[in-house]
């Protein structure tokens, strides 16, 4: 009876609670907020989009008319002449230099961080620099390679170029993306699980016949993606080669590689850095058109850095 | 009888121990991997060496007033380095008005909002974005950015040329480095944090903004500070579109072209064949860039230090 009694008195209370526990209402500041949101990302992404549309309208036209003849002719201070050959070339080039000298050097810098190094005071030293370094704006790494392998180094790199040479260049460009392919690499090691490993020390493996056996072949997928992505870096960097005296645009291809080592050389952006620079509206076409085939080149790498990490990322 | 029995072959610690060939092996490539990770310490120390010596001839050749004068003008022995500071500075800060809202908003929006299906589909475009060329963005700051974003809202007598304009374009660059890093701070808050807040009746913007945000505050602080960082050495952009080539007088007119560390030092690259070897004026390139190495130093160790924080905190 009393209970009842209660009931009745508050039931009032009791649906103003129900009501505004139900949440019933429409959140409205909460579905601005979200709209907003939203706005930014979609905006972030837009930009993408607007900048490769404005670079297609003016190169896409442009290529048509001058055709293939784009790809065969390379620098050169009349627009009617002016190609993006050297820079293609010049590009694989320093492509290579990464794939030769980076890839190695950075993947066996984080074997050690990751597999041998002890938590000492060393050890965390070398890692606090490897980190630092990825920090360390491009330019710098320019300045590095303009006091060292174009100024020190000058009898080695290039002597009839003043040093300003593709092997200076492709040494910068190593140099510049190392810390990044260390980093990605680390990550990779770091997500093989120990028991991978203790499988390989029970059987009375060496850790270094461990590491190839196992930890490297499992990691192998995720040491791909960042060096995939550190390339992508490398092709699209400008300011250390700029440092190192990839201004000229000239190429010199005669007697392949080896040859060209001590010689001038130049890259595609270095090309849309020459070309962007010039009043003529030609140039600036040709400028689109060569971004055009950069960003085509970097995306492309990047998504097989994508591609890669979706087929084979796994959860241990 | 006892006596015949063969006794049982006794092992020695030697017999334990392995092949002495693979042992001298994996000591080789101990030393290998060794010499390759204390490769860092050699870069770190070049590029120390190499900017300090340049610095130190520079400050030895030149009359430390011409470091605080009317402008940057090498060329004419004028090294003001509060007008390349400043320029610098106006460029980063119009970076990170930009960068900090959309880099912030897309990484909530990613992290809290996303169905998992279409995060796994928009955080590789915003990854795209992030490896744009700067000599692209670059471009398309010269031909967009400026022409229909600056002189729209500035009106038609500002010039091509301005550090506004090479700002936003900056902060375009630096906006997927911010929203990546600060997502991935968002995302590592544990959701048991998250369950706690809606079980309190918080709503999801209410979660968001007072749960999620605080939690990752490190995180979100390191990816700022990176941007920060990454903006103030960002080299090309300027270098096209802020318009110091050959010098600039102290101002603080974001609306004009001006000269930036980064700038100056290409500016003075590229045209160092006049000035190779001769003047002061070659070697204020390792002198600015000794600067530019600490500014970011400074930037990135102070990140290092936030993310570290976030780390031990979960």
């Amino acid at each position: 009876m009393a209970a009842v009694r209660v009931e009745t008195a508050s039931s009032a209370a009791t649906e103003q609670v129900r009501r505004a526990l139900s949440g019933r209402r429409a959140d409205v500041w909460g579905f601005l907020f979200q709209l907003l949101l939203l706005f930014t990302l979609v905006f972030a992404l837009a930009i993408l989009v607007v900048l490769l549309f404005d670079v297609a309208r003016t190169a896409i036209p442009y290529l048509r008319d001058r055709g293939g003849e784009v790809f065969a002719s390379g620098y050169s201070s009349l627009p009617a002449n002016a190609g993006m050959r050297t820079g293609l070339i010049g590009s694989i080039y320093l492509g290579v230099f990464v794939l030769v000298l980076a890839l190695p050097l950075g993947v066996c810098a984080a074997v050690y961080m990751e597999e041998y190094a002890k938590d000492t005071r060393l050890t965390r030293f070398i890692n606090t620099n490897i980190r630092n370094l990825a920090g360390v704006p491009a330019i710098v790494y320019g300045i590095l390679g303009l006091a060292i392998f174009v100024e020190l180094l000058k009898p080695l790199t290039g002597p009839e170029v003043e040093g300003r040479s593709l092997l200076a260049g492709g040494l910068t460009i190593a140099l510049m993306v190392l810390p990044i392919v260390i980093i990605t690499t680390q990550e990779a090691l770091r997500a093989v699980p120990k028991s991978i490993r203790e499988a390989g020390f029970g059987v009375g493996a060496t850790r270094w016949e461990v590491i190839r056996s196992h930890v490297l072949p499992y990691a192998a997928p995720g040491v791909l993606t960042g060096s995939v992505l550190s390339m992508a870096r490398a092709l699209g960097e400008t300011a250390p080669l700029i440092m190192v005296g990839a201004t000229t645009g000239f190429l010199a291809t005669e007697g392949g590689i080896l040859a060209s080592l001590q010689q001038h050389y130049t890259s595609l952006p270095t090309l849309v850095f020459a070309y962007v620079k010039k009043p003529q509206e030609e140039f600036q076409q040709l400028a689109a058109a060569t971004i055009l085939v950069l960003i085509v080149f970097i995306f492309f790498v990047n998504l097989t850095a994508i591609l890669l990490r979706n087929r084979y990322e796994r959860k241990w | 009888m006892a006596q015949t029995a063969a006794p049982p072959p006794r092992l020695t610690l030697t017999d334990l121990q392995g092949a002495r060939a693979r042992h001298r092996r994996e000591r080789m490539m101990r030393g290998l991997f060794f010499s390759a990770a204390f490769l860092a310490v050699v870069i770190s120390v070049a590029i120390v060496a190499s900017l300090a010596g340049g610095a130190m001839q520079f400050l030895s050749k030149v009359d430390l007033g011409t470091l605080w004068s009317r402008g940057w003008f090498p060329r004419r022995n004028l090294f003001d380095v509060k007008t390349i500071f400043v320029g610098t500075l106006m460029v980063s800060v119009i970076a990170m008005v930009v960068a900090t809202p959309l880099g912030l908003g897309a990484a909530l929006y990613l992290s809290e909002y996303a169905s998992r299906r279409s995060r796994r589909f928009l955080k590789p475009i915003l990854e795209t974005l992030a490896s744009v060329p700067s000599v692209v963005m670059a471009f398309f700051a010269l031909r967009f950015i400026s022409p229909e974003v600056v002189q729209r809202l500035f009106g038609s007598d500002v010039p091509i040329f301005t550090i506004t304009a090479a700002g936003i374009a900056v902060g375009l660059l630096v906006t997927p480095l911010v929203a990546s890093v600060a997502e991935d701070a968002m995302y590592a808050v544990p959701n048991s944090l998250r369950e706690a807040s809606v079980g309190l009746g918080a709503r999801r913007r209410t979660t968001s903004i007072r749960v999620v945000m605080p939690a990752a505050v490190s995180g979100i602080t390191a990816a700022l500070i990176l941007g920060l960082s990454r903006a103030i050495g960002e080299t090309m952009i300027v270098a096209i579109v802020a318009g110091g080539t050959g010098g600039s007088l102290f101002s603080l007119d974001p609306l004009k072209g001006g000269q930036t560390m980064t700038a100056a030092i290409t500016a003075l690259a590229t045209g160092s064949d006049q000035v190779r070897g001769s003047g002061p004026a070659y070697e204020s390139l390792f002198f600015v860039g000794l600067l530019l190495f600490l500014l970011t130093l400074a930037l990135n160790l102070g990140a290092e230090r936030f993310v570290r924080r976030v780390r031990s905190q979960y």
